[in-house]
């Protein structure tokens, strides 16, 4: 292995350690979306009919509809999480320690990231399990399928977060970021209901919606599931990924005063 | 002169534009020798401490670690360099040898050369019973020389250390103190080591530089810095550089110095 590989590997290997020493997170992230599926799905199930549109061939229960946002959930959570508390929490230190060490800057970031998406897999692995075990119908090889799709969206939540962190310093608590970031961008997405709902509601939501980054990594999801690609979301999402690293890139740069943000020490 | 593992240049940084923090900082760190950089709550040291960890870039002025220019080859300047932060910056739930992997492979250090090192720094630690425990068991001075083993495993020629005393008990500062020194003369490395506390300074061997409000105000061997001021002692010329005077220009030695 090269230096840059073992870099690599080290740094995805402590996001891992911390995530298994750390159960409660572990809990946090299965629960959160497992009340939505028992207990929401449930409810909605009665309220909401679905038509038939793709990826699906046949009309499918409520529960079936839900699972793709909620994974995206549960990558929307690991991400805001990874990379609010890369900066304002005890964390500040040991991003100091990845920062000073001599690999290029925007390959240690993008690596950190990368940590943090493959802790998100394994929570959706973790989902995706007793979402079969609870007896919803998923295509046998969709653990596998949606991998490519649950790496790409991670990136581009984590990348979001990043940015987020480094850009809006009124967000330093997670109170907030779930008021003005996770709730909007969760809520106006196709993550509880398909878009041609929001339609129906109001022309200005369904454009909120299909202009929200997330719904098209819901949708990425969604597709990736059924084993196929939707075009227009691995666009979005790639590009939006790309914008958003490139943005959090630029916010660690050392000219804009990563580490230091005023003289609070002597 | 010859080449030191530490040049800095007229270094000069502000975050806000017209209020510098630091105002044409220059100073050297020698190998085999520890060069405290003395400084009153304020002065500047940690601002001193990102500029030359690359964590900030400078408004003007140079950093170079073993002729490297910390702008312009910022790979090749952190490679030669270890850092103790002020903050705690250890993985509270990994343990000793997970930290230390952690950091060893960042610097591409393979694994099987990475436990070599770790045993061998945790030896001279005397922390080798304690590398499966996790950091949040471990009282202050022990994860300061985890911290301090860590900032070694990658052979630096230079460690920075920004007041690594702080909250640490009085055995402990003074065991933290003697191993710095110990490192200094049996690797040959150099040591800037900032700090408020007149105590920390070895009159024998260090060298030292008053920070104050952003400029040097004296620097050289204690013995120099006291004839320089014509203090007693370092305490003495501590007090006289960052003395605020009573009246503007009525500390002639303060000023005096600073050139």
């Amino acid at each position: 292995m090269t230096g840059w590989g073992i870099a690599l590997y080290g740094i995805v290997a402590r996001e891992m350690l911390r995530f298994l020493h750390q159960r409660e997170r572990f809990f946090g992230a299965l629960v959160r979306p497992l009340v939505w599926l028992f207990v929401f799905a449930a409810g909605f199930r009665a309220a909401l009919g679905i038509a038939i549109i793709p990826p699906y061939e046949t009309y499918i229960p409520y529960e079936v509809y839900i699972v793709p946002g909620l994974i995206g959930m549960i990558q929307l959570f690991n991400g805001m999480q990874g990379s609010l508390s890369m900066v304002y929490d005890r964390e500040m230190g040991s991003m100091r320690v990845l920062l000073t060490s001599p690999l290029p800057r925007g390959f240690l970031l993008v690596a950190r990231l990368l940590g943090g998406v493959v802790v998100s897999v394994v929570q959706v692995a973790a989902f995706l399990l007793i979402v079969r075990l609870y007896g919803i119908a998923l295509p046998l090889w969709a653990p596998l399928t949606v991998i490519p799709a649950l790496l790409l969206n991670g990136l581009m939540l984590g990348a979001l977060g990043m940015v987020l962190a480094s850009t809006i310093r009124q967000l330093e608590n997670f109170a907030g970021v779930m008021n003005f970031v996770v709730f909007p961008l969760f809520f106006l997405s196709s993550a509880l209901y398909p878009l041609y709902r929001m339609e129906e509601a109001g022309e200005l939501l369904w454009w909120l919606c299909r202009l929200n980054p997330f719904t098209h990594g819901v949708e990425l999801v969604r597709f990736a599931l059924y084993g196929q690609i939707e075009a227009e979301a691995l666009a979005v999402v790639a590009g939006s990924t790309l914008l958003f690293a490139a943005l959090a890139i630029r916010g660690y740069s050392p000219a804009r005063g990563m580490g230091a943000r005023g003289p609070s020490a002597g | 002169m010859t080449q030191a593992a530490l040049e800095i240049e007229g270094l000069r940084h502000a975050y806000r534009p017209g209020v510098p923090a630091l105002d044409g900082v220059s100073l050297r760190a020698a190998g085999g020798a520890v060069t405290v950089l003395l400084g009153p709550n304020g002065a500047g040291k940690s601002t001193l401490f990102a500029l030359a960890t690359g964590l900030l870039r400078p408004t003007a002025g140079t950093v170079r670690v073993h002729g490297h220019d910390l702008t312009r080859e910022p790979g090749k300047a952190l490679a030669r360099m270890g850092v103790v932060f002020q903050q705690p910056t250890l993985d509270l739930d990994l343990t000793v040898t997970q930290n230390l992997r952690y950091f060893a492979a960042l610097h591409g250090i393979p694994r099987a050369e990475a436990d070599r090192r770790i045993d061998g720094e945790l030896e001279r630690l005397a922390l080798s019973d304690r590398r499966g425990e996790k950091i949040r068991a471990l009282n202050g001075g022990h994860r300061r020389r985890v911290e301090i083993a860590r900032a070694l495993l990658h052979r630096p020629a230079l460690l920075l250390l920004d007041e690594p005393t702080v909250g640490l008990d009085i055995p402990a500062r003074r065991g933290l103190i003697a191993h710095v020194h110990a490192l200094c003369a049996q690797d040959g490395i150099a040591v800037l080591w900032a700090t408020h506390l007149i105590d920390e300074i070895d009159p024998a061997t260090d060298s030292v530089v008053v920070l104050h409000r952003g400029t040097v105000r004296a620097s050289g061997t204690v013995a120099a810095v006291n004839a320089q001021t014509g203090g007693a002692s370092i305490a003495d010329s501590f007090d006289r550089l960052t003395a605020r005077p009573a009246i503007p220009n009525a500390a002639p030695n303060a000023d005096g110095a600073a050139a």
